[in-house]
């Protein structure tokens, strides 16, 4: 099965919620929608659903025309952020709401529902009730209850974002093997670009109601088509600066110059953008060709394994994360380096000019 | 973006049309019909165009003198019951327990007078006032006050307006008690923790976040208070004199008492559109007075 | 602004009676040292917001008392406490604009309009809210309705403490990071007492001085970021903090040699005495294992799946029955799921029923 989208716009009077989105989703594959809030990721999702009309566009399903058709004739299923579930019927019966809907035999329902709770680690928990249970498990049996139907597009929207940090990890880290199994079509919505990366599949950068780049996530993430995909998917964000190339010089924007060496070197003269993420800037650390900019700390924070270090170089704010504990004083002027050959080039207006080799 | 339509919904709604055609619609053109002629009986009409429109719009002929007054004396009672019923219901509302044994009883006291019917209402009032063997208007008497709602005026608004605030104040309390009760435990803390006052806690939080119960409940008091007739019927029958005759009362002395079903028509159509446009204009005015709050909010 | 000493604190929602191994917060005491930042740790839970109600006054403890200053203030209401609290989702005066509910808490208790003025100014300053000082707060998104609640926390400069109970949960990603580092800024800028609570692990090492980590309504380690990274005292503090956790191994210890799954490994230090009878486990960060080709003397591992988290990667490993997660080397790559894993004796701890045994040199 194949759930296709074409030209989707939806707009409620002034706000335009989804703009010209077209896209196609594959049976079997685990599709990330990654975006911020109110990127548009909720309507696009509610518009595959068949929850809302697409204001133009049209929907399809196996090449066949859906668009308007009501969600009930779909074989969809949909977990949200928050838990929910039947709070007065036990785990079994949570998880076998749906098959009672489609009054399935005894003999049916009790095995699918015990299949589908082993495969969520659900099976100690099936005689209590939810309010008994942990958020994990609670989220758990939303998720059980989505699979359990055997719906051919199943939707996640943010379903971990309720739950404690370590859990959150826990679940993430089986999701992708459960997605294997089942067989659907995943779409799953997040904020973090951390998530996106743990889930591989495939990636849909949204802003503003667009979809972005849609590819294969580590390509969308090592090759972002433009700027904003870069920034989008980029934790802690990225740093920009601008600059020119001219006579086999690159000038930074804000003063600092170095030899066009690295990706530089096979581009014409002109103005660019770079981007690079915080692990591509090292601190006090350099090699030689290395581009350098004098900077001040303005902040170390430890995370433990690793250290932020927020510098301020002519007024902007870069990030750079290195291994191990490093403790910098607030205030003190470093050099950050940059390699010439680990960094992104984007044109003025914003499209990837070059990026690095391998990934 | 649009949500998908059910067709099926129309089915399901078509005996609901059918039911409002039969009550309502059918019904209105009728009084709309009768409102522009004139009949002496017998099915004999005579076209009169807008002329009880006229005669009822203009205040030194006899109909418009009384249209207007007894208009003038609805607005002042809407206004009045409005007036107490609305901090009334705020008061106990607040006052109410939030959990625990009490809340279930202070429910159970404040539906009951809602359960009560009109008339039994009415009849209620109407024997409590009696001076004679009343227990409130003998007691007051006893009192030392002269209170005999079927002769004084005053006293017969009193004893209207007292009973409209017994019947329906819990209305107003409930509906506030429920807008009271989705304020998230966090915004109180937050006040106590900012140091503000009992009276800065009302303002800043719980009024702003009962605003929309609010808008509620006075529309719904609004339209009650103005089509009231059974109570002050019961009780004062619209005196002493006229100073308790309605719209309502009104209306139905025109239509059944004098046979006038033209004027009777049209100030029944005159006295739905002010109902409507009033409703209309205070719905309209507090939710778009809400709305702006719409834009920032929510994930699409 | 105050030191705050919790002596012997503990709490039941059943009541000071209830079975002690029931309690949400189980017998504690600590010292919070005036001007510092801290972070109370922990999944949900763990008493980690009981503890914070019980300072703010909002909860009354079963037992024990707090201190500000040395001065007990059990009798005193939230509001006598002087402590601010900023909450998980955005308290907004609705009908208020951003610089009246900046001036709420100040104008509640007298203070003078032109100290107001300049103080509101100050907070709205270090947090980007100038521009919106005179728009109505309901008009604003989300985070920036939080940022009005954390300038509603910060804009007394008397508090004894500002309390934070997971200010960041509704904030999106990349502007987390700005109010992170904000709220660090903010704490040197202002020299007050905060208090953060979270189950984030990032947001309670970046933000605080001390870590305070929370296991079933126990304090399991106080410290600083660095230490709790390096020297988890308690098996959970090593699986709670760090993504991946750490891995915690069962083991046979003696001396300096450690044998796991069969493998004979060797310890930085030597353990002589561990208590009998006690479950050993040692423990070792995934940052201090590596992923290298199979090799003799290496313990043999399975690759069952590797995380690329873009600047780091993870291979999660099978050895045996154990699973153990690996740091990949950058550039290392591999023919097939057989690999060998490289220990840091360094960084290896040994762990009696949970608790680290300090080894002897």
């Amino acid at each position: 099965m194949t759930v296709e989208l074409r030209d989707v716009s939806s707009v409620r009077g002034a706000e335009v919620h989804l703009s010209d989105i077209s896209l196609s989703l594959e049976r079997g594959t685990l599709n990330v929608l990654l975006g911020p809030t109110l990127s548009g990721k909720t309507s696009l999702m509610r518009a595959m659903a068949g929850l809302d009309a697409p204001t133009t566009g049209r929907v399809l399903v196996d090449g066949r025309d859906v668009t308007g058709i009501d969600v009930r004739k779909r074989s969809v299923a949909m977990v949200y952020q928050q838990f929910i579930n039947y709070p007065s019927l036990t785990i079994f019966e949570n998880i076998a709401s749906p098959l009672r809907v489609q009054r399935r035999p005894n003999e049916e329902i009790d095995r699918r529902v015990r299949e589908t709770a082993r495969l969520l680690r659900l099976e100690p928990y099936l005689g209590r009730t939810p309010l008994a249970l942990s958020g994990g498990q609670q989220q758990r049996t939303a998720i059980a209850r989505a699979l359990v139907k055997g719906a051919d597009l199943v939707l996640l929207d943010e379903p971990l974002a309720n739950l404690d940090y370590k859990l959150r990890e826990e679940l993430r880290a089986e999701l992708p093997r459960i997605f294997e199994i089942s067989g659907a079509i995943f779409v799953y919505a997040t904020t973090e670009p951390s998530e996106a990366l743990l889930l591989g599949g495939r990636t849909i950068c949204m802003s503003e109601g667009r979809a972005l780049q849609i590819g294969d996530t580590p390509t969308v993430y090592h090759r972002p088509e433009t700027l904003r995909v870069a920034e989008l998917f980029s934790d802690p964000p990225l740093n920009t600066v601008a600059m020119e190339k001219r006579n086999g010089a690159v000038a930074y924007h804000g003063g600092d110059s170095a030899p066009a060496n690295g990706l530089y070197a096979a581009l014409p003269d002109g103005p660019y953008n770079i981007g690079f993420r915080a692990h591509q800037l090292a601190v006090a650390n350099g090699a030689t060709g290395h581009h350098v900019f004098p900077a001040t700390v303005a902040l170390t924070e430890i995370a433990g394994s690793e250290s932020f270090v927020h510098l301020q170089r002519n007024g902007t704010n870069w990030v750079a994360v290195l291994p191990g504990v490093h403790e910098f004083p607030p205030g003190q002027a470093v050099e950050a380096t940059l390699d010439p050959d680990d960094l992104f080039i984007f044109d003025p207006e914003g499209r990837l000019v070059a990026a690095p080799r391998g990934g | 973006m649009e949500k998908i339509p059910n067709q099926k919904a129309w089915l399901l709604v078509l005996p609901v049309f059918a039911i409002v055609a039969f009550s309502a619609v059918i019904p209105l053109m009728t009084v709309v019909n009768y409102s522009v002629q004139d009949t002496f009986g017998n099915n004999k009409f005579f076209w009169n165009g807008v002329g009880w429109y006229q005669e009822l719009l203009d205040p030194s002929t006899e109909l418009g003198g009384r249209f207007f007054a007894s208009l003038w004396r609805n607005l002042a009672f809407s206004g009045a019951v409005l007036a107490i019923q609305i901090p009334l219901g705020i008061i106990v509302a607040l006052a109410m327990p939030r959990e625990g044994w009490g809340v279930a009883f202070s429910l159970v006291v404040l539906a009951l007078p809602l359960l009560i019917p009109w008339n039994v209402v009415g009849t209620i009032w109407q024997i409590f006032g009696r001076s004679d063997i009343g227990l409130m208007g003998w007691g007051l008497n006893r009192l030392g006050f002269d209170y005999n709602y079927v002769a004084n005026p005053i006293d017969a608004w009193l004893t209207i307006i007292i009973m409209d605030v017994w019947h329906w104040s819990s209305l107003v309390a409930l509906l506030c008690y429920a807008g009271l009760k989705s304020i998230p435990e966090a915004y109180y803390q937050a006040a106590s923790i900012d140091g503000a006052s009992r009276w800065a806690v009302f303002t800043a939080i719980q009024l702003p976040k009962m605003r929309h119960v609010l808008v509620i409940a006075i529309l719904l008091r609004f339209m009650d208070s103005f089509m009231i007739y059974t109570e002050p019927f019961v009780v004062t029958g619209g005196g002493p004199g006229n100073s308790t005759t309605f719209l309502s009362i009104e209306l139905v002395k025109l239509a059944l008492g004098q046979f006038d079903l033209g004027k009777a028509a049209a100030m029944s159509i005159v006295y739905m559109l002010i109902i409507i446009i009033v409703c209309w204009v205070f719905f309209t005015v507090m939710t778009n007075a809400g709305a702006d709050r719409k834009g920032a909010g929510g994930e699409r | 602004m105050a030191r705050i000493d919790l002596v012997d604190l503990a709490h039941s929602y059943d009541g000071g009676n209830a079975d002690p191994s029931s309690f949400a917060l189980k017998p504690t005491s600590m010292t919070w040292r005036q001007g510092g930042a801290y972070a109370l740790l922990g999944p949900s839970g763990c008493g980690k917001t009981t503890l914070l109600n019980i300072i703010s006054g909002i909860v009354k403890p079963s037992r024990g008392k707090v201190l500000f200053d040395g001065r007990d203030v059990m009798a005193l209401t939230t509001q006598q406490r002087n402590i601010a609290q900023v909450f998980q989702f955005p308290v907004i005066y609705d009908t208020m604009t951003v610089g009246e509910n900046l001036a709420f808490p100040l104008k509640n208790r007298g203070v003078g309009r032109a100290e107001i003025d300049a103080r509101v100014h100050e907070i709205a300053k270090l947090l980007d809210l100038v521009p919106q000082l005179d728009r109505k707060a309901s008009r604003l998104t989300a985070d920036a309705k939080q940022k009005i609640s954390l300038g509603r926390g910060l804009v007394r400069a008397d508090v004894a403490a500002v309390l934070f109970d997971e200010p960041l949960t509704v904030i999106d990603p990349a502007l987390k990071w700005e109010l992170r580092s904000k709220l660090k800024v903010l704490h040197r800028a202002l020299d007050l007492t905060m208090i953060y609570v979270t189950h984030d692990q990032t947001e309670a090492l970046t933000f605080a001085d001390t870590v305070v980590v929370m296991h079933e309504g126990s304090v399991v380690q106080t410290g600083t970021p660095e230490e709790l990274f390096l020297r988890p005292d308690h098996t959970f503090v090593g699986y709670f903090i760090g993504s991946p956790g750490m891995n915690v191994l069962p083991a046979e210890v003696e001396g300096r040699q450690a044998r796991i799954a069969g493998h004979e490994l060797s310890l930085a230090r030597s353990y002589g005495g561990l208590p009998p009878g006690a479950r050993i486990e040692v423990g070792i960060r995934p940052e201090f294992v590596s992923l290298a080709a199979a090799a003799p003397g290496l313990l043999a591992a399975r690759i069952e799946r590797i995380d690329d988290l873009g600047r780091s990667r993870f291979a999660h490993v099978r050895v045996g029955d154990l699973k153990i997660a690996a740091r990949v080397p950058r550039g290392l790559s591999l023919g097939g799921n057989e690999a060998g894993l490289i220990f840091e004796p360094a960084h290896i701890h040994v762990y009696a029923d949970q608790r680290r045994v300090e080894g002897a040199a």
